[in-house]
C-alpha cells in the first residue's frame, strides 16, 4: 500500500552506513553491500507504486492536509460569493435607510446597519467581489512579474541584473499613497483594473528582490552545476532545479502581501482615487467605519473580519503549499 | 550498455602508461579570475591566477590523482575540464578535439563522455527531487541514451551498481547518509556511460569509515566500466591508494607529476617532500625516525604570486636562480637518463631525491 502512514519508521531516515568495521583500513574488503539496511525488500511505499516526483508527492501530501482543505474551501466560498453574491444576500447593498443609521443587528439584518443605514451583511457579501479581485489579481501580477524579472536577474546576473536592480530601486522610491494620487487621479475608469495595475506597477520590486536573492542562493548549489555538467540548458536548470528551491520565500511574502493590497485599496478609496461608489468593497467600508469605531464597532468588525478571513485563507494555502514542496517535512 | 562500442583499453595497472594514446590532453591551461573595482565602470585591478599553465595527460583506464593544499587550483582544474568555467587560455583535447571551444550540440555530446562527482554530497543532490529523478535526469537531457520505457529500469540498475537498494527510487536525498548520497552522485555520473569521471574531492566530506567504502566502490566501477578517473583530493593516503599516477599542485601549477610509486617513494620536488612528510605514519617505531619538513610562512596570494619559482618563498633550497628563472615541469637534469624511479617530471632547479615516507607494504 503506497499511501502508508508518513510516520512509519520504515519510511524514515535510513541509518548511516558507516561503522561496519571497514575502519581506517583503506584496503578493507568491499563493504559496499553492507550499506543496505536490513530487511530491504519489504519496503512500504517502495517499488510497488509507480515512480514519483516532487509534484505528485506534493499533491498527495496536500490532499491529506486539513489546513489545505480548509483554506481551499474558504477560498472557493469567496470565489462563489464574488461571482453570485445574490444567492446568499437577497437585499440591495446600495439601499439606504437613514433612520437605521449605525443601528445594531436585528432580525433579517444580522450584521446591523452602517452610517447611511445600509445593510452591513449585504455589503460584506457584495464587497467580496471587488476586494478579492483586487487582492488576488494584484498579488498574482506582482508575484508573476516580480519572480520572473527577479529570478532572471538573479540567474543571469551581470548587466541584466544591474539594470533591473536599478529600475526596481526607482519603483521602490515612489511613495505608494502619493504615487496612487498621481497615477489614479488621471484615470476615469471606475473598475478595479486601474487599481490592480497600479499595485502591480509599484509592488513587483518587492518580490523581485526576494526572488533574486533566493535564486542567487539556489544557483550556487552544486546540483545546479551538476545539471550543467550533464548538459542541461538554462530553462531546465531554472525550472527543475532553481525554481522549486527558490519559491518558498516568494510564496510567504506573496500571501502576506495579499492582505496588504486589499487594505491599500481601502486607503486609495478613502483618498478618492481607488474604487469609486457605487462599487462596493470591504476597503471602502472599513475606511468609512474606522472613524465610528466607538459608536458602532459592528460597522468595522464585519468587513474587517471578512478581510482577515480571506488573508488567513491565503496564508494557510501558501503555508501548506510551501510545506508540501519541502520533502524534508514529510 | 547500448552506447557506442568503445575500444578495449589496456589494464590500468600497465606500468608504463606513456606508451599509450592519452584520452585527454590538457595543454597550458590557464584560468585567471579578474579582480575588478567599481560598480558601473568596472576596471580590472588584477587577477587571481587560480590555474596558471597546467599540462597533463590522462590515459584510458587510469586514475590520475591531483593533490595539493586548499586554494592551489585543484577544483578549478576540475571545473575547467567539465566546461563549467571557461579557461583564460589553453587547450583541453579530448579525442583530438579541443573541448574548450565547443558549444551547443557538440559540447552536449562531449559532456556525455566526461562526468563529474562532486565534493559535497549534501549540496550536489537537489533536495527537491527524488533519487529516481536525480539519477534519471541524464536520460531526460540525453533522450537518445535510453528509450523512455527503459529509464526506470536503468535507474534501478544504476542504484544496484553503486550498492544501493533499487527500491529507494522514490526517496529524497535527505533520507540518506553522506556515504549513500555520494553513491547516488556516482550513479548519476555513471548514467551516461562516460569514459572519464572527474572526481573533485569525492570523499573529503565523508566519515573515514565511509571513505573506504566509496573509494573501493569507485575502484570496482573503474574495472567494471573501464573508466578513467581524475581524482582530486587533499588526502595523500587516499590518492596513493587509488591512483596510478599522481600530480602535485602548488599555487596554480603542477610542480611534480609521475607514477604513484615515483611520487610517493622517490619525490624530487621539495614541496612534494614537505607535503609527504606531513602524512601521518601509523607505526610509532617508524614515526621516530622520519623527518618532518615544516614549511615557513603561508601560501602566497594567487593574485600576486612570487616571481620565478612559486614555491621559492617557502623553500629551504631557494637561491638566486629561483627568483629569476621559473623552473619548467620536466625531468630534472640530474636524473635524465638514469631510468630510475626518480626520473619523472619535477619543476625544480635543485631537484634531489629524498625518501620521506616509509614504502608501502
Amino acid at each position: 500500500m503506497p499511501d502508508s502512514n508518513p510516520l512509519d519508521p520504515e519510511q524514515g531516515p535510513i541509518a548511516p552506513g558507516g561503522g561496519y568495521g571497514a575502519g581506517m583500513d583503506l584496503a578493507a574488503s568491499d563493504a559496499d553491500t553492507l550499506e543496505r539496511p536490513p530487511g530491504h525488500g519489504q519496503e512500504p511505499g517502495g517499488p510497488a507504486g509507480k515512480p514519483r516526483s516532487l509534484w505528485s508527492d506534493a499533491w498527495r501530501d496536500l490532499r491529506r492536509n486539513p489546513i489545505f482543505i480548509v483554506s481551499v474551501l474558504i477560498i472557493l466560498f469567496l470565489v462563489f460569493i464574488s461571482l453570485w453574491p445574490g444567492t446568499i444576500a437577497t437585499q440591495d447593498p446600495l439601499q439606504a435607510n437613514l433612520l437605521k443609521a449605525q443601528a445594531g443587528s436585528e432580525p433579517g439584518h444580522p450584521f446591523g446597519f452602517d452610517q447611511q443605514g445600509r445593510d452591513v451583511y449585504t455589503r460584506v457579501v457584495y464587497g467580496a467581489r471587488a476586494s478579492v479581485t483586487v487582492g488576488v489579481c494584484a498579488t498574482a501580477g506582482v508575484v508573476l512579474l516580480g519572480s520572473v524579472l527577479g529570478g532572471l536577474a538573479g540567474f543571469f546576473g551581470g548587466w541584466w541584473d544591474a539594470i533591473l536592480s536599478r529600475i526596481s530601486d526607482v519603483f521602490f522610491g515612489i511613495p505608494v499613497v502619493l504615487g496612487g494620487l498621481v497615477f489614479l487621479s488621471v484615470v476615469t475608469n471606475s473598475t478595479v483594473w486601474p487599481v490592480v495595475g497600479f499595485m502591480v506597477l509599484l509592488g513587483w520590486p518587492q518580490i523581485a528582490r526576494i526572488a533574486r536573492g533566493s535564486v542567487i542562493t539556489a544557483r550556487q548549489n552544486d546540483y545546479v552545476q551538476a545539471a550543467r555538467a550533464l548538459g542541461a540548458g538554462n530553462s531546465r536548470m531554472l525550472l527543475r532545479h532553481i525554481a522549486p528551491n527558490a519559491v518558498a520565500p516568494v510564496i510567504v511574502v506573496g500571501t502576506i502581501a495579499l492582505g496588504t493590497y486589499i487594505a491599500l485599496e481601502a486607503t486609495l478609496s478613502y483618498l478618492g482615487v481607488g474604487l469609486k461608489p457605487p462599487t462596493v468593497s470591504w476597503g471602502i467600508d472599513i475606511s468609512d467605519a474606522s472613524s465610528q469605531i466607538r459608536n458602532a464597532p459592528h460597522m468595522l468588525l464585519w468587513p474587517a473580519g471578512a478581510l482577515s478571513l480571506t488573508v488567513l485563507a491565503f496564508i494557510m494555502l501558501g503555508d501548506a503549499v510551501r510545506d508540501a514542496l519541502d520533502p524534508k517535512l514529510r | 550498455m547500448t552506447t557506442a562500442p568503445r575500444p578495449t583499453t589496456p589494464e590500468p595497472s600497465d606500468p608504463k602508461p606513456a606508451a599509450r594514446e592519452p584520452i585527454l590532453q590538457v595543454r597550458k591551461l590557464v584560468k585567471h579570475f579578474p579582480l575588478t573595482q567599481g560598480i558601473v565602470f568596472k576596471r580590472q585591478v588584477g587577477a587571481v591566477q587560480a590555474v596558471d599553465g597546467v599540462s597533463f595527460d590522462l590515459f584510458p583506464g587510469e586514475t590520475l590523482g591531483i593533490v595539493g593544499e586548499s586554494g592551489c587550483g585543484k577544483s578549478t582544474v576540475a571545473k575547467l575540464l567539465m566546461n563549467l568555467e571557461e579557461p583564460t587560455s589553453g587547450e583541453i583535447i579530448y579525442r583530438g578535439e579541443d573541448i574548450t571551444k565547443l558549444s551547443g550540440r557538440a559540447l552536449k555530446t562531449v559532456r556525455r563522455n566526461i562526468q563529474m562527482v562532486f565534493q559535497d554530497p549534501y549540496t550536489s543532490l537537489n533536495p527537491r527531487m527524488t533519487v529516481g529523478d536525480i539519477i534519471g535526469e541524464p536520460f531526460d537531457i540525453h533522450p537518445d541514451v535510453a528509450p523512455k520505457g527503459e529509464r526506470r529500469k536503468r535507474v534501478q540498475d544504476l542504484l544496484d551498481v553503486v550498492g544501493l537498494n533499487p527500491e529507494y527510487i522514490n526517496r529524497y536525498p535527505h533520507q540518506f547518509s553522506g556515504g549513500q548520497r555520494q553513491r547516488i552522485g556516482i550513479a548519476r555520473g555513471l548514467a551516461l556511460r562516460p569514459e572519464i569521471i572527474v572526481a573533485d574531492e569525492p570523499v573529503s566530506a565523508l566519515d573515514v569509515s565511509v571513505q573506504a567504502q566509496v573509494v573501493n566502490l569507485m575502484e570496482r566501477l573503474q574495472d567494471e566500466f573501464t573508466l578513467s578517473y581524475m581524482f582530486i583530493a587533499h588526502d595523500l593516503s587516499i590518492v596513493r591508494h587509488i591512483s596510478d599516477r599522481v600530480g602535485v599542485m602548488y599555487l596554480g601549477k603542477i610542480v611534480e607529476i609521475g607514477a604513484d610509486e615515483e611520487i610517493y617513494s622517490h619525490p624530487t620536488h621539495p614541496y612534494t617532500q614537505a607535503l609527504l612528510s606531513a602524512v601521518p605514519v601509523p607505526d610509532p617505531q617508524a614515526r621516530e625516525y622520519r623527518e618532518r619538513i615544516i614549511l615557513q610562512g603561508d601560501v602566497p596570494s594567487p593574485a600576486d604570486p612570487p616571481s620565478g619559482c612559486r614555491f621559492r618563498t617557502r623553500c629551504w633550497k631557494a637561491q638566486e636562480r629561483c627568483v629569476v628563472e621559473e623552473p619548467l615541469l620536466a625531468v630534472p637534469e640530474v636524473f635524465r637518463g638514469t631510468a630510475g624511479p626518480a626520473e619523472h617530471d619535477s619543476a625544480c632547479h635543485f631537484a634531489e631525491e629524498k625518501q620521506v615516507v616509509p614504502p608501502e607494504e
